[in-house]
């Protein structure tokens, strides 16, 4: 047994986690030993031996980890918004390539269906950990059950071997994988977030793309006359209205002023003029009756679907909204995204966008056959594979540049290609949102109200600030800070 | 009693009991025992830190308007969902004119108590979805369109009926009480129709009108049956975290807005155990909702307690 040292240390760290639970319990009077215990027994009992050797071929520069001809790959893909076509194609190309036969899971019970698997010890080689169901990544990173993707990143890249897998992906995007200082989970989707609309609606009307708010609000306007709503938000979920008010933040202050909310800063919002003209800024929209109405207590569906039928000139969202209204969206609809106009005086140029990345793929790191999941992973950062994902997901990857210029992408996914493009490095992205739910829910409350004129921007500012003044009493929140 | 027959008490007894204790007392200790720490729901790792949990709940505003919403729930949905039962059971089974001297419901009963019991059928979560339609908040609502039409409301501001504070309450107790009231009628015409035929006619011999005869006989003979239905409707109203959470705005997870007008302890228990990951804090949580909904049923068991009338 290869791993048997390694093993060992896992368990006995585990057996002092035990024996604290075993003393904090008996303190409670809680007894909840036989539970625990079992578990953990249930756990660390089914690692046996993984390492057998027919999953070890011979390594070379077009297979570094020497995955074997023959041998079986066990993938399991979220079937959600992205369904899971994508990945069967990969599975098929790996396949013709390597002679590597896949068992494919596409599922929406990730929990349901790998949580025993994992704990028996018998994961998969792959997976897709996304969706409601997910097992979260910190857990399963703290009982040790991922692996390090440092050799996949560092491995020659596909497209070109002369330089490493790391090099070829989107800066920062590999940061939503980190687990104290390791990338365990690869988000393999780039999204970005702002504002889109349909380019047969503003081809018919006249309109064009709005490149500062006095425009923004001109072409509200005008639609209000004709009948049309201007802005649409997803009301009855306020995080979408909040990455209206977010980004326009951003953009006014620049870097700081978005740096100023993750770091819980005193004057993140009170006192910030950034915070203060972009709350504005959209209450200006409410104010004048530029909302579609009855936006505000529209589900996300109701609301984009509302859109789809020209209801509202515009809709925020991120970059998963053409996959997510594919069946609802007219085939003429020409839909576009464009970043967030700019208000006066803006810090960041009007082609800077709140980018990101998403859908975290991992590794397990007692997956039977390592060389071929390790190299499946290599091929996900290939442009050709890229590609195949955007073709079947209409959404793009973390690999630069990473769509074949061949491909028709939709034309939602190619307004994202220009965008992102045209942004370059001025990209944003906040982080209180993976940080801090709490403060990001209170945040979204106050949206709510805002959007429906029950308060006005000056109490906004409060209550946001009340939020972040609350989370930065947490003593865990100074493990965060960004620079 | 006979010899071994504890042993063969205990026998029958030892299945169900042991899975009670399994399933039913041993998390309720857990989770009391969870409620004394600040785990995070995630791992194992946790430190006691006393009643601290409890203590912020107290000043937890957002809980405390939970605590008072489900104390309003609490006194509306038993006895609006009671009355309305109650009134049509009467007329469904004793409430018909006098055919011959018989007692009898009014015409169609049959039919009307199949379509009274519909909803009933229903899953929460449909219950929801179609109240949800019936609410939407824009042109596309059953509500708002046949207002618009009406000419009764402004289609460029239509009502945005769960998205308004003072009406969300009345809104999510509407379609409690829709849901409900078949079941209840259904139990109650059951009652009614095992109280015995002679007393209706002999009051009616004597000259009772419909009010009297409701309540001088049918109201105290169904009164075991009331009190039951005032224990479950109470259970129904501590809960309500279905169509909370998937009908009203939504305060980060779990649904509770407008600005947590709506939220009830479930929900805001749920939002702190999963999207907010302060497991302990929630646990104290489900703790106190479990000693409020025990206090109210011992409570709502022994003021309503009355004499038993044999028939």
């Amino acid at each position: 047994m290869g791993s048997t040292s390694a093993e060992n240390s896992t368990n006995g760290n585990a057996g002092v986690g035990r024996r604290d639970v075993i003393k904090r319990s008996a303190a409670l009077g809680l007894a909840a030993v036989p539970a625990t215990g079992f578990l953990s027994a249930c756990a660390s009992g089914g690692g046996d031996d993984s390492s057998d050797d027919s999953t070890k071929g011979t390594a070379s520069k077009e297979n570094p980890f020497g995955a074997a001809k023959g041998s079986k790959l066990d993938v399991v893909i979220f079937k959600g918004g992205y369904g899971d076509d994508y990945a069967k194609a990969w599975e098929a190309d790996f396949q013709k390539k390597l002679g590597i036969t896949s068992t494919h899971t596409g599922t929406q019970e990730i929990t349901g269906k790998l949580q025993p698997r994992f704990n028996a010890g018998n994961p998969p080689d792959i997976v897709d950990d996304s969706g409601a169901q997910q097992i979260k990544v910190d857990v399963l990173y703290k009982n040790g059950q991922l692996l390090d993707l440092a050799e996949v990143l560092d491995a020659p890249a596909v497209d070109d071997p002369s330089k490493k897998v790391r090099d070829l992906i989107i800066p920062g995007t590999l940061d939503a994988g980190l687990q104290e200082g390791k990338i365990v989970a690869l988000n393999y989707i780039y999204t970005v977030w702002g504002l889109w609309y349909s380019g047969k609606l503003f081809k018919e009307k006249g309109w064009e793309e709005p490149k500062t708010w006095d425009d923004f609000l001109a072409v509200c306007q005008d639609a209000k006359k004709q009948g049309i709503g201007g802005l649409a938000h997803q009301g009855k979920y306020p995080y979408y209205i909040n990455v209206a008010i977010m980004d326009l933040i951003a953009k006014k202050g620049g870097l700081d002023a978005m740096k100023a909310i993750d770091n819980l800063d005193p004057k993140a919002f009170v006192g910030s003029d950034a915070a203060q003209a972009g709350v504005e800024a959209i209450y200006e929209v409410v104010e004048k009756g530029l909302l579609m109405p009855g936006t505000n207590g529209l589900t996300h569906t109701e609301s984009q679907t509302r859109w789809n039928q020209y209801k509202a000139a515009f809709i925020t969202c991120g970059s998963w909204l053409e996959n997510e209204q594919l069946k609802q969206t007219p085939a003429d609809f020409d839909m576009k995204f464009m970043p967030m106009p700019l208000l006066p005086g803006s810090a960041l140029p009007f082609q800077a966008i709140r980018a990101g990345s998403g859908e975290p793929f991992i590794i397990p790191a007692k997956a039977k056959n390592l060389p071929a999941a390790k190299e499946f992973m290599r091929r996900m950062l290939s442009k050709e594979w890229s590609t195949i994902f955007a073709k079947e997901a209409n959404s793009l990857t973390i690999l630069k540049d990473g769509v074949d210029p061949s491909v028709k992408l939709r034309p939602g996914t190619q307004s994202t290609v220009e965008a992102s493009k045209a942004a370059g490095d001025d990209t944003f992205r906040y982080l209180y949102t993976e940080w801090y739910s709490e403060m990001g829910a209170a945040i979204e409350a106050a949206s709510n109200e805002l959007m429906a004129k029950r308060i006005q921007p000056k109490e906004w500012l409060k209550r946001a600030q009340a939020a972040v003044d609350k989370q930065a009493k947490d003593p865990a929140s100074k493990k965060n800070h960004r620079d | 009693m006979r010899k071994g027959q504890y042993r063969f008490v205990a026998g029958f007894l030892f299945a169900p009991v042991s899975l009670y204790l399994i399933f039913v007392i041993w998390p309720y200790v857990q989770t009391f025992g969870y409620s004394l720490t600040d785990w995070k729901g995630q791992s194992q790792t946790f430190k006691f830190i006393g009643l601290d949990n409890y203590k912020a709940l107290f000043q937890d505003d957002v809980f405390m308007q939970a605590v008072w919403h489900n104390i309003l729930f609490l006194i509306f949905i038993p006895v609006i969902t009671i009355l309305l039962a109650l009134f049509f059971a009467f007329m469904l089974n004793a409430g018909g004119r006098s055919k011959a001297g018989g007692v009898g419901g009014v015409a169609g009963s049959q039919f009307y108590k199949v379509v009274y019991f519909f909803p009933q059928v229903l899953s929460l979560a449909i219950v929801a979805v179609l109240f949800n339609a019936v609410y939407r908040s824009d042109g596309g609502g059953l509500l708002n369109g046949i207002l618009i039409k009406l000419g009764l409301v402004d289609a460029e501001n239509p009502v945005e009926w769960l998205n308004e504070p003072n009406l969300v309450l009345w809104m999510l107790l509407i379609a409690v009480v829709w849901h409900g009231v078949g079941f209840y009628l259904v139990l109650f015409s059951a009652a009614m129709q095992s109280i015995p035929r002679d007393i209706y006619e002999a009051a009616l011999i004597d000259g009772a009108g419909r009010n009297q005869s409701f309540f001088r006989i049918t109201l105290p003979l169904l009164w075991d049956t009331v009190q039951t239905a005032w224990v479950y409707l109470g259970i129904v109203a501590m809960d309500m975290f279905v169509l909370v959470s998937s009908m009203t705005q939504n305060m980060g997870a779990y649904g509770g807005g407008p600005d947590h007008h709506s939220d009830v302890m479930s929900t805001v228990m749920m939002r702190n155990f999963q999207y907010f990951g302060k497991s302990g804090y929630a646990c104290a949580m489900g703790v106190v909702m479990l000693l409020l909904t025990l206090v109210l049923s011992v409570v709502m068991l022994r003021a309503t307690r009355r004499d038993r009338v044999e028939f």
